[in-house]
């Protein structure tokens, strides 16, 4: 399977994302750049004298030329210091390894529910182009890609956990205390999550497939006397899957941005509510922190994704 | 105009979609007339009260007039929408010109700089963005703005890319036409079709995310009203009046359906392929 030419491609992509990720370093520090004014000002606090200041300054290294800064945070980067909280003193690696599987599990959820939902919806909708089923799927999915989700979310709290109390309003159970707990308190952050992801999956599912049944060798199959069930798992699918890659690498970056929003209707512990309450009090290492690694999450399961691609893609290196 | 006229009266979706976002639009800039009530006056005799007749859609926690406040909320989300995406226009329309029309080694810059933009989560990006900037409404959506604006470059590009090979491009070169004017009277029109499509779609997106913003608190600062923020008041007081989250959820649903219709309806108008569908 792995051919010489297969794995050229690989080695090619490998190269390609290193500038990628130079870059998303390079864009991640700037972010302090856009602070207007003095960033030791800022830093510094309130009411905060001349002296103070000047330490802060002589402190982060703020005197220096930004490439110079840029030079010493990224060599600390490397070292895995991402620095410590401004606000609580936390070590912000520490703090984000303790989060993040809090936000992984809903993520992670959310993306198994949107595919279970997501890709069945999208297979009745395109094997019955222009019907009602179709209409209905379409609106489902208009529906689903306008919702806020943080409605949504409140809608569910309000009827599921405050008037029937099936589930926990707020709050999350690592993996470690159960799955049942863990499974309990992630199920409405999940939905809530999973909607726009389902509309998401159901719509770009119902296009490629569409497309590959109207083309002229399912026709061809067509003619042959092959069924259509045949036609659809042997051929249809089997085209599509790869599409299928492509769209569940968007999505999962969609979800692990949505999750900020929906850990603050649940007051869910996890790397959302961290990085929202650091841009409001511009605690900048955590905010680059967590940037970081999300943005580094997902061009890893792009790169991912891209090497499966290359694997499974029978045009490729033809 | 006639045109525009015809197409909506063929095309239902678009001209409910028009419809209501003109009406937003009226609100908008009639709110003082239209409003029943200012929407800042405080009534702490009268808070988290059910609809009656002085109140049609009952007061919030602080006894303000929900309605005018959901009423004063709309030119709030149609500036922030439009705001956002036109820094996205501003910024991702002229990359993506220079990236696809000059080639060589600045579009191989430009396009890694787009993936790289593309990676990042949008809305963990704005936030990041904003709380750089300093939280606020305008800030917020400068934010939103430049993370919008690769999705445009990239598309952009792409159009140029395809137009830059048709012979009037080649044409008006061999007559000496600067790169500034081959770009702008010849370039621009003819790439601006699905630009149009998804800037409509993006001012959904946008409105989502100024929701989203005022409601993390890093948007509208109070007691500025806007759909986002009064959600985030309304979930607070979520276990005694549920009912305040309903009406403004339903406006932010609403006009983000009608951006999304307006935008699929603009692609089946403006795309000459698929007209016979």
């Amino acid at each position: 399977m792995l051919t010489k030419d297969r794995l050229r491609l690989i080695r090619r992509r490998l190269v390609q994302v290193a500038p990628v990720i130079v870059l998303a370093t390079f864009i991640v520090f700037g972010l302090q750049q856009l602070v207007p004014g003095d960033i030791a000002v800022t830093l510094a606090g309130d009411n905060a004298t001349d002296a103070r200041i000047a330490e802060i300054r002589k402190l982060y290294g703020l005197d220096r030329p930004f490439l110079v800064q840029y030079g010493h945070w990224l060599w600390g980067v490397l070292h895995g210091d991402l620095g410590k909280s401004l606000l609580s003193g936390e070590v912000v690696l520490d703090s984000i390894a303790r989060r993040f599987p809090v936000s992984l599990l809903i993520v992670g959820c959310a993306l198994a529910l949107s595919l279970a939902v997501g890709i069945p919806l999208g297979i009745l909708a395109a094997t019955r182009p222009g019907s009602r089923v179709d209409a209905f799927v379409t609106s489902i999915a208009s529906l689903g890609v306008a919702l806020p989700n943080f409605w949504l979310a409140m809608l569910l709290v309000a009827t599921f956990a405050l008037n029937w109390t099936i589930f926990p309003a707020t709050g999350a159970k690592p993996l470690s205390a159960g799955l049942g707990p863990a499974l309990l308190h992630a199920a409405l952050p999940s939905i809530a999550l999973a909607a726009g992801a389902i509309a998401e999956v159901a719509r770009q599912l119902r296009s490629s497939l569409v497309e590959v049944l109207s083309s002229q060798y399912v026709r061809t199959l067509h003619a042959k006397g092959l069924s259509p069930a045949a036609i659809l798992w042997r051929h249809g699918l089997k085209n599509v899957s790869v599409n299928l890659l492509t769209v569940i690498g968007l999505v999962f970056n969609r979800l692990l941005g949505a999750t900020v929003v929906i850990e603050a209707v649940f007051a869910i512990p996890g790397i959302g509510s961290m990085v929202v309450h650091a841009a409001i009090h511009k605690d900048f290492p955590v905010i680059q922190g967590v940037v970081l690694a999300l943005v580094l999450i997902v061009i890893s399961l792009n790169l991912l994704i891209d090497v499966l691609y290359t694997v499974f893609d029978p045009r490729v290196g033809k | 105009m006639s045109g525009v006229l015809n197409w909506l009266r063929r095309d239902l979706r678009a001209a409910l979609s028009v419809g209501f976002l003109l009406l937003l639009l009226g609100l908008s800039i009639a709110t003082p007339v239209v409003a029943p009530h200012s929407p800042t006056n405080q009534d702490v005799n009268n808070t988290l009260h059910e609809p009656d007749a002085r109140h049609p859609l009952g007061t919030d926690d602080l006894g303000r007039d929900v309605l005018s406040r959901l009423i004063y909320g709309a030119p709030a989300t149609l500036y922030a929408s439009f705001l956002a995406v036109t820094v996205a226009i501003l910024i991702g329309v002229p990359v993506g010109l220079l990236a696809g029309f000059l080639g060589g080694w600045i579009d191989d810059a430009i396009s890694r700089l787009i993936d790289t933009l593309l990676s990042f989560p949008a809305i963990v990006l704005a936030i990041a963005v904003t709380g750089a900037l300093g939280i606020g409404l305008t800030n917020g959506m400068i934010a939103v703005g430049i993370v919008f604006s690769p999705q445009l470059a990239r598309l952009v590009r792409a159009q140029t890319l395809i137009v830059k090979q048709e012979l009037y491009v080649d044409a008006a070169r061999v007559f000496g036409a600067s790169v500034g004017r081959i770009l702008w009277k010849h370039v621009v029109p003819n790439a601006i079709q699905p630009v149009i499509v998804q800037v409509t779609l993006l001012l959904a997106v946008a409105l989502l995310a100024e929701a989203s913003l005022s409601f993390l608190g890093l948007g509208v600062q109070p007691p500025q009203p806007s759909w986002g923020a009064m959600l985030a008041r309304a979930y607070h007081y979520m276990e005694i009046a549920p009912e305040q989250m309903y009406a403004p959820g339903i406006a932010i649903l609403l006009t983000a359906l009608a951006f999304n219709a307006l935008g699929e309806s603009l692609r089946v108008a403006l795309d000459p392929t698929m007209k016979r569908r």
